[in-house]
Order: C-alpha cells, then structure tokens, then sequence
C-alpha cells in the first residue's frame, strides 16, 4: 500500500486496475486463426471463433506459456490447476453467448509491481492474472441504423491483470500502468500497443473520506493512452467528489472517457447482464501447469528492469536514478553495458547514454536499438576521454562525426579532426613561456595573491594551444612556474 | 443384381452389404438407389429431414470407382443416414429446430468425415427432438416421427427418425447421439440395436451441442455385430478439434464378439426392477437374463442406489449446459433472424422466441435459473457433486460384475400425444438410462422380445469404462443364441 | 421451495427469451413441478464430495491438451457466412449497438 495518500478536497482517492493484455502468441487462444491486426473484416474469424453449431475450444499452449512467464516476472503464484469457466452474456461482439474466462481459480495468483514515484517506492499488489478471449468489435460508422460486427479479434488471447485497490492518486495509477506495460513488453508477453488495443487499462476509481470504508466505485474503461489516463481519472474523482459534496451518492457504473471533452459518461448497456451464470466449461479439462514447466519458463526468463537495475547500482557503482533510467528498455539496458565493458568507465558511459546519446535520439526520436553511434564506438570515445587524448569538448566533436557517419573510428576521427590533446610538455612549455612573458601584469597580480589572475592565465595557455592543452597538465606546469625563477 | 437380392438387399446386415459391395455383387449406387426408394416410399414414417439424390447417387459413384480400382475403405459403399445433429457440408444441418432451418455447415463433423473416409455413402439426414431435448420425437420443429411398428406411437427420442430408418429398413445403419439416453431408449422403442461408447471415444466435433458433458455419438444398427464395426469406423481421438475426446488409439470393438459369455458376472440393480417398471418390459428382460444363464452367465444383484436421483441431476446439469451451449443462437452469425424488432436486444429475443420450441425454451429457462445468482450452489454445484456419487456408486458395482443389465425404459413406446403437457411424464421415463450418461458410462439397447400392443423391449448392457468390446460381445452371444433382433413391424 | 411470475420473468430477460401471459404462466407450473422432484435431491448430504466436471474424470486423471502456437485456418470468410442473416461488406449487420 502507497504511504503518499495526498488527499484531494479532503477525500482519499482509491484506485484499483484492471489490465488486457493481449498476448503475442501467432494464433487465438482456442483456435488456429490468425492474431494479426488490421485483416479484412471477418477474414480471420474461423469457425470456432464464429461459434459456428459444432465447433469447440482448444487450448493454445503459446498462451498459457506467456501467463506463466507473467506470474513469474511478477512474482505471483502460478497455480497447479486452474479452470476456465463460461461468462454468460448477449452481446453481438460475443459470439458464443458467452466468454471463456477464469472465475474461481485463475492461472496466476497474488504477486506485485514495484516502480518508483520520483523518490518514492511503490508496490501494487495483485489480486490475479486469468486467461481469457477477447471479443470482436463493433463498428457503428456508415451502416444507417446499423452496426457491423468484425469477428477478427474475437477469440485473441489475454491476460487479465487485477489488482487490489493500492493506488491513491492519477499520478501513481498512471506510474503503476507504466511499470506494467514495460514488465509486458519487457518478456515479451505483449506488444503493449495500445493504438491498436493490446494493452487495455480499466480503471476502477472511488472517493472517501480518510478512515472511511471503501466508497462506491465506478470503472473507467479502455485506457487506451497514459495521457488520457490521467485526464480520465482526474475528472472522473472532481466528478465523483462534487456529486458527494452536492449530498448524492454515487452510482456503481462503467463510464467511457471521451478524449474530445474530457470527461466520463455512464455506458448505457451491458447494465443488465449483471447475472453472468458463471460455471465451469464442460468443453475444458482442469488446465494443469507442471512444476517442471514453470522451471524451464524460468530458466529461459531475460534479466527483469528491477534486477537489472539493482545490479547495475552494485556491479558499476551507478546511482539509483542512472540505473532505474538506463533500464527504462532492455535495449537501453545492454547499450549501457556494453559501452561500460568497453571503456571500463560506467558513470562516463551513463552520462553519455543518458545526455549526448538520449539528446540526439529524442530529436529524430529514433529508438536506441537503431542508434548511428555504437555501444562500442562510444566505449572507445569514452576511453580516450579517460586517458585525457581529448578534452570533452574535442569529444562531443568526435561523437557528432560518428553520428552523422563522417567517421567510423573513433582514433581515426581525432587524427583527421586534429583533436588530440597537446601532451607533449616541451610545446606545452614554450607556449607558458610566451604567455607568462606578454602577461607580466597577471603574473604580479598572482603572485600579489589574486587566484583570478591565475585562471585568466590558463585561459591564455588554452587559447594559445587552441584547446588542445590538457587542462591538469597546464595547471601544474604553470604552478610550477610561477613558484620558481622570480 | 438378381432380384432376390433385390429385394432382400434391405435387409442384409450392414456386414454381409459391405461384403457384397466388394464382391460387386451389388453397386453402391444399386445399394443407394433401393434405399432412397424406399425412404421416399415411406415417407409418413417422417423419418428424414433431409435428402438430395444427387448428392448420394454421386457420393455412390465414387465409391463404385474406388471398390472397381479395390482401393475401397471397410465400408465402402455402404449406404448410411446421420442423425440432424451432426453437422453436414453437403446437407442442410437443422438440429431438429426452426433456428436452423436452411442452415449449412461450411464443414462436416468428425464422426460423419470418419464415416466418409471409411466409404460410407450419406443417404440423408434424419429427424429428431429439437436439439436433441426429449424422448419421442415429439419436439422436432418439423414433424414427429413414427413408430414403424405401430404408426401411432412414438420411436422414442431424441435419435427418434435413426431408429425408425433402421427399423423400417429405410437405411442398414445409422448415427445417433444420446445425451440423457438418446440412443438406447429409441432403440429400445424400434426393436434395433445401438449403443452409446464412454464419453469421449467419438468426438463431438460438429456435433451440435446441446449438454456438453454428456453428449456423445454411437451408431444404431439391427445387431451388435454390425454395432461393433461401425463404432470402430466412427471412434479415435480427435485431438485437434475436441478438448474431451479420450487420447486412446482407435480400437476394433468386433475383436471381442467370438468371446463366451460363460462364467460372465451380469450385475442386475434392484432399483431397476422396482414399481415403475411395467410388468411386459419385466417378463421380456428376466427372460433375456435367464437366456444368458443358459449361456454361462452369472447373475449378480447389485445396488445402485442413487438411481432415482439422477433424474433431478441431470434435468438441472443438463439444462444449465445446453441454456449456455444455445446462447449462441442469437440471430447475428446464422440462423433464424426475427422480422419483427425495433432495437438489438428485441431483435435477440424475437429471434430466439420465434425459433425455439416448448421444451427448448424450458431447459434453458431451468438451466440460466440454475446458474444463476444465488441458486448456483444449491442446484448445479449440488447436483455435480451427487453426480460424482452416482458415478462411484457404479465403480463399486463393477468390484462384483463385469456388466449390468437391465431395461432400458420402463414401458414400451407410448401413444404420440400421451405424454401432452405434461414434461416431467418424459422426465421420468428416462430414469434407466441417466444413470450411466452421468457417470459417461457405455451403455447399449439389445432387442429382447415384445411387450404391450407387441411393442418391442429392450435390454440395457451398461459396462465400465473403455469396455465397448465386451458389452458388444455380450450382446453378440445373445443375438447368436436367439432371434429376437431378427424380428421387424409387419408393415416392413 | 418454488419459483414466482417475477423469477420466470428475470430468467426469461436473462436468456432473452419473451414469455407472454399463458406462456409464462405454463412454464411457472412445469418448472415448478419438476424442481418439486429437485428437493430430495437437495436434501442429500454432500459434504467432502468433489463436483465431477467431466465424466472420465471419475476414472482417469485428465488434463487440458495444449496445442502448440500454429496458425492454420485459412480465410473461409465466403462459407462461414453463406448462412448468415445479414452481410455487408464482409461485416455481420445487426441493429444499432448503443455504448
């Protein structure tokens, strides 16, 4: 439970989730159809997914292995035997009549998310994750008084993912859905498209006074952005705290966010099917997950953010912020590793990925995965910065090359840019010489006591060596210097 | 073709046919032709919903080519008619019910494809109860079938037309699929034999569901012999399409015919032999029994105590089933759409309202009430749990016995119309054979004389699971040791 | 216990089904007579018994088969539709649906 219970007006906000995620696999989840999005309506509804008289469910192995990967990323229980049961409604997208679904014994049990709110750390318990089919879709444009039913996506497989009511404002449940969708897509599970719908949030949201028993809630449905996310629920709270101040009470309802007005209304259907006849499906054996599976699902899990950022703070010394930045993908994640094994210096390589890097691939807002600049390329930047043959200007310099594919060797770009460092402390003396010589003033005024001068003398020797002076070197030369002879 | 074969063609067994097909002492469009003939001829016997000549006399030809090139299947040939359940891709698929009416299958159901690749040739598709709901026929939207031994009466349901087609040899052989009872009791009416296999040896694939816990499809012939090749034809696991078809290789049930009878253990439950049973249904059985102690058999009285519960079991499982397995008839994919709606949810409700009958409406008005909330535990999860009973109570009966016999109904076919408003009348003739459906036992009807107005009776083999081979063998031996399954309505 | 007007009717909404007056009125007394039949089965003592699902489960473990993730069912969209009330388009009309 989140300890930053802000109270709005007064009132507690309590958020509780309800996530479709539909998963990857290539075909439904009891049938052979294809899963692809944007076919020709009703060409990828088979006659299992149409309910044609005779046709019956099989299960699709693909599916239950994606929910066994979910239980395990989130830590829950993934249970030995788990039901499906049938979810009695009329709906014209519902071709059976009825759902398949999980009632009683879902396939996934308890677990949570954890996720950062700026400083903060928070967990969202789970209730469950269940197995179910999607429905199809609706289409009410241009069918005067009609509605055209596409059956394509009827019978898609998903995972619903439940949680308790843990979240306590827009910011949180927006954060929690966030740190969902990159677990999702994270192992693969989802494509977390949410344009196309495969990554739904319902968000159940009630208001109550601190200390009081749980409100009445109504559910938002088909989150399908993180921005009207936010919107919706904080409308969808001013609205339920003003009807509580105008002395009503609230309704349980399911409302619709509509983007264009930013607001919530009630849907008007589905309202009296509230008596589901859920039971278990006869044409469904018990679903039956081995210890042995779950084992072998673990063995082939990827390294999760959290870990992967916990480990990145133990094994490169990272603070806490660049860790949990660098994981915000697994690209980014092994992009930052590689870079670290091959310049040796991980802060250098973070500070890199996370500004020059980041800043460049915001602006033509390209994907790490594509990035011009490689993992090893900027390693061996990053080391000629360590061993001072650059400056970090010289460097930016090199890594605007390397971006726009002027050079490809990164020593091959300092040579030809002529952006090595002057180390050699003959040349570096002749010019100290020269500048000490025609900067008499400044050399009394140091010697008077005034630190300024002494800068305004390096800047001199920079100058004079057009930046390619190593800065510690001039420093200590010049000291030496004027220490000595006068 | 001589014409005493000719004439006798109809009633070869579906053995000695086959058999003749290969020998080309007959075509299959000869064999296809004498039984659409006849079909047509007895028409009134209402014992079809569907034919089509040139789709059979085709489906004939090809056989012919493949018995003349010798690459024939074990029944080539052989003419057959299916059950309006089991879908069809070249004959309308009605399930009995006006919902349906003019639908068609854009695939065929597993046990009909079996069939096909076995060379069986498709005569028609025969009447029934709508969606297989009921015990006479009576509830097919289209018309009941008659009883060929006495026109007045009923052939029992819901395979009602697959019995009256064997029995008035309008076809050697048939499909049915009993739920409740659906084959052993119309046998038991029209004097053939049929057996239904343990739940899941034939796959429901393309088998319009009505309970889908209970649904399963045998075949119907006039002996056991035949029986037992016809259910090696139509079983095997179907993998692929059906979630509850047995992972058991496909298995010949004739294997065990020859076997003797002698020091077999024939379990007789008291609770079958009580008041309820008419006193001619009692006097054919007890001589049956005493015919198998001619044989070697042993009589074993054994208890089945919960048989008249499973009445109220079943009449609320499977209601509660088939008022979801039905949810999808609602007017948007296929079938029945109502002319007369303003909006969505009364274009669901005048669909539905127009194109189910009585007795459909009423098992999902008991099965929705059922599931619904509230009533749930009490009713459906009561009556899983007391089916689990009735299912143990068998395998303790089977510690003593190796099958149990008994009738298969407790009367011979009633009058059509008797049974008028009055349901539960239906209901509780069908207390033998629910037992077995809810445990997804085996189960057969062996003709075994007649009884009142020379009706006929039969006896109910039930075995334990798996044990098809035996209970046809068993049966086998008593149609060797008497003629009972010869005799036919004298109108044939 | 027996079943009211107001159950037929709220069951009667719930499997959209329209019951006039003498319809419902006939259903009343056949349900109710056959859930008379109903009570000695809800007098049996139950406790500790596991709900038997499906039927072989009485004899034999069993499991869900899982298939594996292969898509082979081709566009039949022409053939599953040829029974269908209303087409346009290759979408499935029905009167207007109201969210």
């Amino acid at each position: 439970m989140s300890k930053n219970s802000k109270l709005v007006q007064g009132y507690e906000v309590v958020i509780g989730f309800e996530t479709h995620a539909q998963l990857s696999t290539k075909s439904k989840i009891f049938s052979r159809a294809s899963t692809a999005f944007g076919a020709e309506p009703n060409t990828q509804a088979c006659a299992v997914d149409l309910a044609l008289p005779g046709t019956l469910p099989v299960m699709n192995k693909g599916a239950v292995e994606r929910a066994i990967q979910f239980g395990l990323a989130v830590g829950s229980h993934v249970a030995e035997r788990s039901i499906f049961a049938r979810k009695n409604y009329f709906y014209p997208d519902l071709p059976k009549g009825y759902q398949i679904s999980q009632f009683e014994i879902p396939v996934v049990q308890g677990g949570s998310v954890e996720f950062f709110l700026g400083e903060e750390k928070m967990s969202v318990r789970l209730v469950r994750a269940h197995l179910e089919e999607d429905a199809g879709k609706s289409l009410h444009e241009d069918f005067i008084g009609q509605s055209g039913i596409d059956l394509n996506r009827a019978g898609t497989p998903l995972l619903e993912i439940v949680t308790e009511p843990d979240m306590r404002s827009s910011l949180e449940a927006v954060a929690y859905a966030k740190e969902l969708h990159k677990i999702v897509t994270w192992i693969g599970i989802c494509d977390g498209n949410m344009q196309e719908g495969s990554f739904r949030c319902d968000a159940n949201v009630s208001v109550r006074k601190p200390g009081e028993p749980l409100g009445t809630r109504r559910e938002i449905k088909n989150l399908n952005s993180f921005k009207f996310m936010q919107q919706a629920i904080d409308f969808e709270i001013r609205w339920q705290i003003e009807e509580i101040e105008d002395g009503r009470k609230i309704q349980q309802a399911t409302v619709l966010f509509d983007p264009d007005t930013g607001e919530t209304r009630a849907m008007r259907t589905k309202e009296d099917a509230a008596d589901y006849r859920y039971f278990p499906d006869p044409d469904l054996p018990p679903l039956c997950i081995s210890r042995e599976w779950v084992a072998s699902v673990q063995a082939d899990m990827p390294e999760l953010p959290r870990l992967m950022a916990a480990r990145f703070v133990a094994d490169y010394g990272l603070p806490e912020y660049d860790a949990t930045t660098l994981t915000q993908s697994k690209a980014m994640g092994s992009y930052f590793e590689a870079t670290a094994k091959a310049c040796g210096q991980p802060k250098l390589a973070s500070n890199w990925i996370m500004g020059e890097l980041s800043r460049r691939l915001n602006m033509g807002d390209s994907a790490i995965e594509n990035s011009p600049v490689s993992a090893h390329q900027l390693g061996a930047l990053i080391s000629r910065i360590a061993d001072g043959m650059v400056s970090n200007n010289a460097a930016r310099q090199v890594f605007d090359a390397l971006w726009t594919g002027d050079g490809k060797d990164v020593d091959a770009v300092i040579e030809a840019k002529g952006l090595r460092q002057m180390n050699d402390s003959g040349a570096l003396e002749k010019i100290v010489d020269e500048v000490l010589a025609a900067n008499a003033k400044n050399v009394e005024e140091y010697r008077a006591g005034k630190d300024k001068a002494f800068n305004a003398l390096v800047g001199q020797i920079m100058k004079a060596s057009k930046g390619k002076a190593n800065p510690a070197q001039v420093n200590e030369l010049l000291k030496a210097r004027l220490t000595t002879a006068g | 073709m001589n014409q005493a074969m000719n004439k006798d063609l109809h009633d070869l067994s579906v053995l000695a046919l086959s058999a003749h097909l290969r020998d080309k002492k007959i075509s299959a469009v000869e064999a296809a032709q004498h039984f659409l003939t006849r079909s047509r001829a007895h028409s009134q016997l209402g014992a079809y919903l569907a034919m089509n000549e040139d789709v059979t006399l085709a489906q004939a030809r090809a056989a012919d080519a493949r018995l003349a090139a010798g690459t024939g299947g074990t029944l080539e040939g052989v003419p057959m008619a299916h059950k309006d359940i089991f879908v069809t891709k070249d004959f309308p698929t009605t399930a009995g019910s006006k919902i349906l009416e003019g639908y068609n299958s854009p695939f065929d159901s597993t046990v009909v494809a079996n069939f096909q690749r076995e060379g069986v040739v498709c005569l028609g598709k025969l009447n029934c109860d709508e969606f297989a709901m009921g015990s006479s026929n009576e509830n097919s939207a289209y018309a009941p079938a008659r009883n060929p031994w006495d026109t007045s009466r009923i052939p029992g349901g819901s395979s009602g037309g697959s019995a009256v087609a064997v029995a008035a040899r309008l076809a050697p052989a048939v499909t049915g699929t009993d739920t409740g009872g659906s084959i052993r009791q119309p046998a038991s009416f029209c004097g053939i034999t049929g057996i239904k296999p343990t739940y899941g040896r034939a796959s429901r694939y393309g088998m319009v569901a009505f309970a889908s816990s209970l649904d399963q499809a045998g075949p119907m012939a006039r002996s056991a012999e035949d029986c037992a090749l016809l259910l090696s034809a139509m079983c095997g696991p179907d993998l692929d399409r059906d979630s509850t078809s047995l992972d058991m290789p496909a298995e010949d049930f004739s294997r065990s015919l020859t076997q003797s009878v002698d020091g077999l253990r024939i379990g007789v439950p008291k609770e079958f032999f009580g008041d309820g049973l008419s006193a001619d249904v009692r006097a054919a059985i007890d001589n049956a029994l005493k015919e198998y102690e001619k044989l070697g058999a042993k009589l074993v009285p054994i208890e089945l105590p919960r048989t008249e519960l499973s009445i109220p079991v079943y009449y609320i499982i499977a209601p509660a089933e088939a008022s979801s397995n039905l949810s999808r008839f609602d007017g948007v994919k296929f079938g029945h759409r109502s002319k007369n709606y303003r909006d969505l949810s009364e274009m669901y409700r005048e669909s539905r309202t127009e194109g189910f009958g009585d007795e459909v409406k009423r098992r999902i008005m008991i099965g929705a009430y059922v599931l619904s909330h509230g009533y749930y535990d009490a009713y459906y999860l009561q009556a899983q749990k007391i089916r689990r009973m009735i299912a143990d109570d068998f395998q303790q009966a089977f510690k003593v016995c190796d099958v149990i016999a008994g009738p298969v109904a407790p009367t011979v076919a009633w009058h059509l119309g008797d049974h008028g408003n009055d349901p539960l009348a239906d209901y509780l003739a069908d207390i033998f054979t629910l037992p077995a459906s809810l445990a997804g036992l085996p189960g057969m009807s062996v003709p075994v004389g007649l009884g009142e107005g020379g009706m006929p009776v039969g006896m109910q083999l039930i075995g334990n699971y798996f044990s098809e081979a035996k209970l046809l063998g068993a049966a086998h031996q008593l149609q060797l040791a008497t003629d009972w399954h010869l005799a036919k309505p004298a109108t044939v | 216990m027996s079943l009211t007007p107001i159950d037929i009717q709220r069951i009667a909404q719930l499997a959209q089904l329209r019951l006039d007056e003498p319809t419902s009125a006939r259903m009343l007394t056949q349900i109710n007579g056959f859930f008379d039949i109903v009570e000695q089965m809800r007098a049996v003592d139950t406790t500790g018994v596991d709900p038997l699902a499906h039927p072989v489960a009485a004899m034999q473990d069993i499991q869900l088969r899982l298939r594996d993730d292969v898509v082979s069912e081709p566009n039949q969209r022409e053939a599953n539709q040829k029974s269908a009330p209303a087409v346009e388009r290759g979408l499935f009309l029905v009167p207007k649906v109201i969210e």
